[in-house]
């Protein structure tokens, strides 16, 4: 998180999860030849022999259900130097994507090519696949391609797999950089200080807490500066018993929405101080901050909200807010 | 088909956008400067549609908090492509083709430089057996390009052509991020980047947002409208397809999506088409597959080589045709939106100006 | 000029499962495909556009799949979109394919909405944590416990009527073959005694996460005749209406997009009191107390009455108002199809081909859905008669 004391609060995000696969019957076959070390095109209903094999033909729709082998050789037909790799790309020095061609088919697939520079790769050049040491049934099973020059003897295929691969496991790992609007930003900042600075929408008055980019009624910015106590109402609420991948708090707990005194708009947050079983709607909270060394932009600088002990808003007061 | 036309537009695109990635911060003065330049309020409007993408923001239902801007209390006739905003306003134009709305609001919006674009981009190709390889745009793009190259189809000089065009063409339009002009001379002796494309081939990664208004010619505000002695550009052709997702089955030399949506569009006589060409070779993929003549100027903007909203630049090429209609440089006009690895989705509207 | 009429004449779903290992993603799409193409006897040359809708691509880790699924879906060299309004979608995506037709231009339309959740984490993708916010985040369900809490506590509803709407669905789903759920022996006892997972919800009151995929063809009046159709499921209103996820004093309980949309709807279609009118009515339920909430937001009840309808039994399969007979989202929830099952649901039941949860003589049925934070509604009527 950015410590500047003006503009956007920024923040890295990840969004990353292995996703499972389920290949159906087309890929499931291919992948496990390639576990095996064996390539296998699909013969579309035009006669040709694509690979990898399509489910279904790009042009009759139809399912591809005849599925031929082809060689682990074959031709550049074009190619664009990778000269900075990404994170995730089949190699991460120099290297080339290529439209490969195999051996007995007749549409190229996409690929890597191992060479040093540009000038050691050209259309036409002559490729093999170089397999993986372990084969898992997935894409990468081949590794690269790289030149052959005609005299290598062709890579052995494995023994048959006992079993087919129906599940292929893709990590998708994407880094952002997040950025707060300008009223989240102040917002923050001012959460640092263990203030609540909200803003109210210049046309309709209401006061937003966390302020807005856009007044959701209105359609313009919160501009009015309102600042509000770390005091108020639970107005609704659920109590969390549920564990999930990713969770950051520890089950069970309240997640309920905090309206301030002054505030036209609860927000959620975590209610602790009490047996869960014991909070109630219109129940009097008080924020418990964070030490400050520990405080960052967030919202997490208030650790919870803890009843008052004062006794409860009427129903009334609040049904609006639900 | 009832006559819809092109009211309002406006825009905003930046390298990078320092602000949430729901944009809400850009699309409220979008809005203001189309209320400002119709004189119309959002009362004006019977149906809102907006284009953006999840993995441009990086999270799900990004497109949520973007109605902020809009002010949708009331609660409005609304609905969201997850395209670029120029496929937005195609369901825009079929609801006032329904009857059910006289006019309409799109807007597209993305946030490209929150992360590496190029690399997210390798999320739209087979999951099975080309993401796990990230193939890059860039990448794709070089394959596509050296194809052309070697066959025969276009050379060097006929991209860096396309980049000076562009890059002139660009200096003068103050959206652009990418502001200074282009010899052929200069953009050949540029090193190469991923060869064989150089930087100057390639869009700049742009964050931005756009917005438009269309109404039907018989919509009850029309005659408020403030600039009511503007040409008015009426959509007579609208038309998308789109290619299968293979490279290796596609011929990449060709666009048929592109050509189909061109025919029936109807592209013959326009005299300025502003296409969506993320790469300066797709510039000349489009030209054929949509039959433009030599002397039709090709994006007067500077086009996407100048800059590159994800998921609103298509609908910015629509506005841009729409604004040389307006200020009667053409009497007709195109403007086109890609979406997809190497042109695979392609959508054509044609207009023409019609006085009061 | 006034808008063409359209009719869903062919319909097609996946077996809905936790995990559909047995099909890649192309595959899951073209089980609902071709069995919405064999109902409606045409093939994909008869195929004028293809709309897609599914919910967030966090889900399955793929950026905008219809690109990739061109092919496998009968889209290459054809229009093609894809729809995403949240949980809504496939209600939304319906619409958008009905417009095509209703918009002259096109004949037919094939719409496909779908879900394969089982690739990721339903959970995980929807709670990614925003950077400086509190974490608090749990879920659809952690979202929307808190408005079933409001609920109860607004209506004063017994606490046993969330459970009479799982048992019902879930018995309902028995007499449905795509039905994800197969709870023999749900009863409101039973509902009653499972874990509470957030608190007033209940285990048994939850959707499940499911894989699967629903396909509709819809054609013009004209393809319809020529076609020769004998029981097209006329579209006789449609309505999409959004508002804020939040708002100050926004009600969040019977919120105002989905009674301005019902309104609207029921203007549209000529009803007048759509509780009589209405022979039954698939609603998108992802929680068993938004059967009442829904039923009060759509109309069929007064603020605060909707649980009557759900106590009294008319929302049952042999009810007044028969509600979501095939077993609702409760019993099957592929999130972006969901909404695309309750349309094609309510279609089957005017073409009289639902089965064993066919209500008897059906002739004008509610397609609803939602998402969002009940903040994204898109609903239509279809009939048995064509309108007016």
């Amino acid at each position: 998180m950015t410590a500047a004391d003006t503009g956007a609060l920024h923040a890295d995000m990840l969004v990353e999860f292995d996703y499972t696969r389920s290949l159906g019957p087309v890929l499931s076959e291919f992948m496990t030849g390639l576990a095996e070390r064996r390539v296998l095109g699909g013969r579309l209903a035009d006669g040709r022999v694509a690979v990898p094999p399509p489910e279904y033909d790009p042009e009759t729709f139809t399912p591809v259900t005849d599925l031929v082998p082809v060689a682990a050789t074959g031709e550049v037909l074009t190619w664009s130097w990778v000269s900075e790799p990404l994170p995730g790309q089949p190699l991460q020095r120099p290297f080339a994507y290529a439209l490969v061609r195999l051996d007995g088919a007749d549409t190229p697939m996409l690929h890597a090519v191992d060479v040093a520079s540009p000038d050691d790769i050209r259309t036409g050049l002559r490729v093999r696949v170089r397999w993986a040491e372990e084969t898992q049934g997935r894409i990468t099973d081949i590794v690269s391609f790289e030149p052959a020059d005609g005299s290598e003897e062709p890579p052995a295929p494995r023994a048959a797999e006992d079993e087919r691969h129906a599940i292929t496991v893709t990590p998708v790992r994407l880094e952002y950089d997040y950025a707060a609007s300008p009223e989240e930003s102040v917002f923050g900042r001012g959460l640092k200080e263990g203030r609540i600075l909200a803003q109210a929408c210049p046309v309709c008055h209401k006061v937003y807490v966390p302020p807005r980019g856009a007044c959701p009624v209105d359609g313009v910015p919160t501009s009015e500066p309102k600042e509000l106590p770390d005091t108020g109402i639970v107005t609704t609420f659920c109590i969390v018993n549920v564990p999930f991948l990713g969770q950051k708090i520890q089950p069970p707990y309240v997640s309920a929405y905090v309206l301030l005194d002054g505030a036209d708009i609860a927000f959620l947050h975590l209610i602790l101080g009490c047996d869960a079983h014991d909070v109630r709607m219109g129940m009097r909270v008080k924020a418990v901050w964070k030490p400050e060394d520990e405080r960052t932009y967030s919202l997490e600088n208030i650790s919870h909200f803890e009843p008052t002990g004062e006794p409860d808003a009427d129903f009334e007061s609040y049904r609006r807010h639900l | 088909m009832r006559d819809v036309a092109i009211v309002g537009f406006a825009q905003r695109q930046m390298r990078e956008f320092d602000g949430s990635p729901n944009c809400v911060e850009l699309l409220v003065p979008i809005l203001a400067d189309l209320w400002e330049d119709t004189g119309w309020t959002k009362d004006d409007i019977g149906f809102w549609c907006s284009g953006s993408s999840d993995y441009l923001a990086g999270r799900s239902f990004s497109f949520v908090t973007a109605i902020d801007a809009i002010g949708a209390v009331p609660p409005v006739s609304e609905s969201h492509v997850e395209m670029d905003a120029a496929w937005a306003l195609y369901e825009a134009w079929l609801k006032i083709q329904t009857g059910e709305a006289d006019s309409a609001l799109v807007y597209g919006f993305g946030k490209s430089s929150a992360s590496p674009l190029r690399r997210t981009l390798a999320l739209q190709l087979d999951p099975y057996t080309m993401t796990p390889l990230w193939p890059d745009t860039v990448s794709i793009a070089g394959l596509q390009a050296r194809l052309g190259m070697e066959q025969g189809v276009w050379d060097e000089k006929a991209l860096a052509e396309v980049v000076a065009r562009s890059r002139t063409a660009g200096a003068d339009n103050e959206h652009a991020v990418r502001r200074d002009p282009l010899t052929v001379e200069d953009v050949l002796a540029e090193p190469l980047f991923a060869d064989p494309l150089r930087r100057s081939d390639c869009a700049p990664v742009t964050d931005g947002a756009a917005a438009m208004i269309i109404a039907a010619a018989d919509a009850p505000g029309l005659d408020r409208l403030q600039h009511s002695e503007r040409t008015r550009a009426t959509i007579t052709g609208f038309a998308h397809s789109v290619d299968p997702s293979t490279l290796g089955v596609r011929d990449l030399l060709r666009s048929p999506s592109a050509h189909a949506a061109g025919r029936a569009a109807g592209t013959e006589g326009v005299e300025v088409a502003e296409l969506h060409a993320p790469f300066s070779h797709q510039e000349l993929i489009l030209r054929r597959e949509l039959r433009l003549v030599d002397d039709v100027s090709v994006n007067p903007s500077g086009g996407a080589l100048c800059a590159n909203p994800m998921f609103s630049a298509g609908l910015v090429r629509i506005g841009e045709a729409a604004k040389r209609i307006w200020s009667s440089e053409a009497h007709r006009a195109l403007g086109h939106a890609t979406s997809g690895p190497a042109l695979q989705q392609n959508l054509v509207c044609v207009m023409e100006g019609s006085d009061q | 000029m006034s808008k063409q009429l359209a009719a869903v004449i062919g319909v097609g779903q996946t077996h809905y499962r936790a995990k559909r290992e047995d099909v890649s993603m192309p595959g899951l799409l073209r089980e609902a495909i071709d069995r919405a193409l064999a109902d409606a006897g045409v093939t994909f040359d008869d195929i004028d556009a293809v709309v897609v809708g599914k919910a967030p691509d966090l889900f399955e880790g793929v950026m905008m799949p219809e690109l990739f699924l061109a092919e496998s879906i009968g889209a290459a060299g054809k229009p093609m979109m894809r729809v995403h309004t949240a949980g809504s979608v496939g209600g939304s995506t319906a619409i958008v394919a009905a417009s095509l037709v209703q918009s002259g231009v096109h004949q037919r339309v094939l719409t496909v909405a779908y879900e394969k959740q089982s690739e990721s984490n339903a959970m995980w993708a929807l709670s990614v944590p925003v950077p400086f916010t509190m974490p608090v985040h749990a879920g659809a369900g952690g979202y929307f416990a808190p408005h079933v809490r409001s609920y109860i506590r607004r209506s004063g509803a017994p606490t046993e009527v969330g459970a009479i709407v799982a048992a019902k669905d879930r018995q309902n789903a028995l007499k449905n073959p795509y039905a994800h759920l197969k709870n023999e022996g749900t009863t409101v006892e039973s509902v009653l005694a499972s874990q509470m997972l957030w608190d007033p919800v209940r285990y048994d009151e939850t959707c499940p996460s499911s894989d699967g995929a629903c396909a509709m063809v819809i054609a013009s009046e004209d393809a319809v005749e020529r076609a020769g159709i004998a029981n097209p499921a006329w579209i006789h209103g449609q309505v999409m209406r959004s508002e804020p996820l939040t708002y100050a004093e926004r009600d969040q309980v019977n919120p105002r997009a989905g009674r301005d949309a019902a309104a609207y709807l029921w203007k549209q279609t000529g009803i007048t009191d759509p509780l009589r009118e209405v022979d039954c009515a698939e609603v998108y339920v992802p929680f068993s107390w938004f059967e009442p909430m829904w039923m009060e937001n759509l109309g069929f009840a007064e603020e605060g009455a909707g649980w009557k309808l759900t106590e009294s039994g008319t929302t049952a399969l042999d009810g007044d108002l028969p509600v979501n007979m095939s077993g609702g989202v409760l019993s099957s929830n592929p999130i972006g199809a969901s909404g695309m099952i309750r349309f094609a649901e309510a279609a089957l039941q005017v073409m009289g081909e639902a089965g064993e949860h066919q209500v008897d003589g059906a002739a004008r049925a509610l397609g609803h859905a939602y998402g969002g934070g009940s903040q994204f509604f898109a609903m239509w009527l279809v009939g048995s008669e064509k309108p007016g």
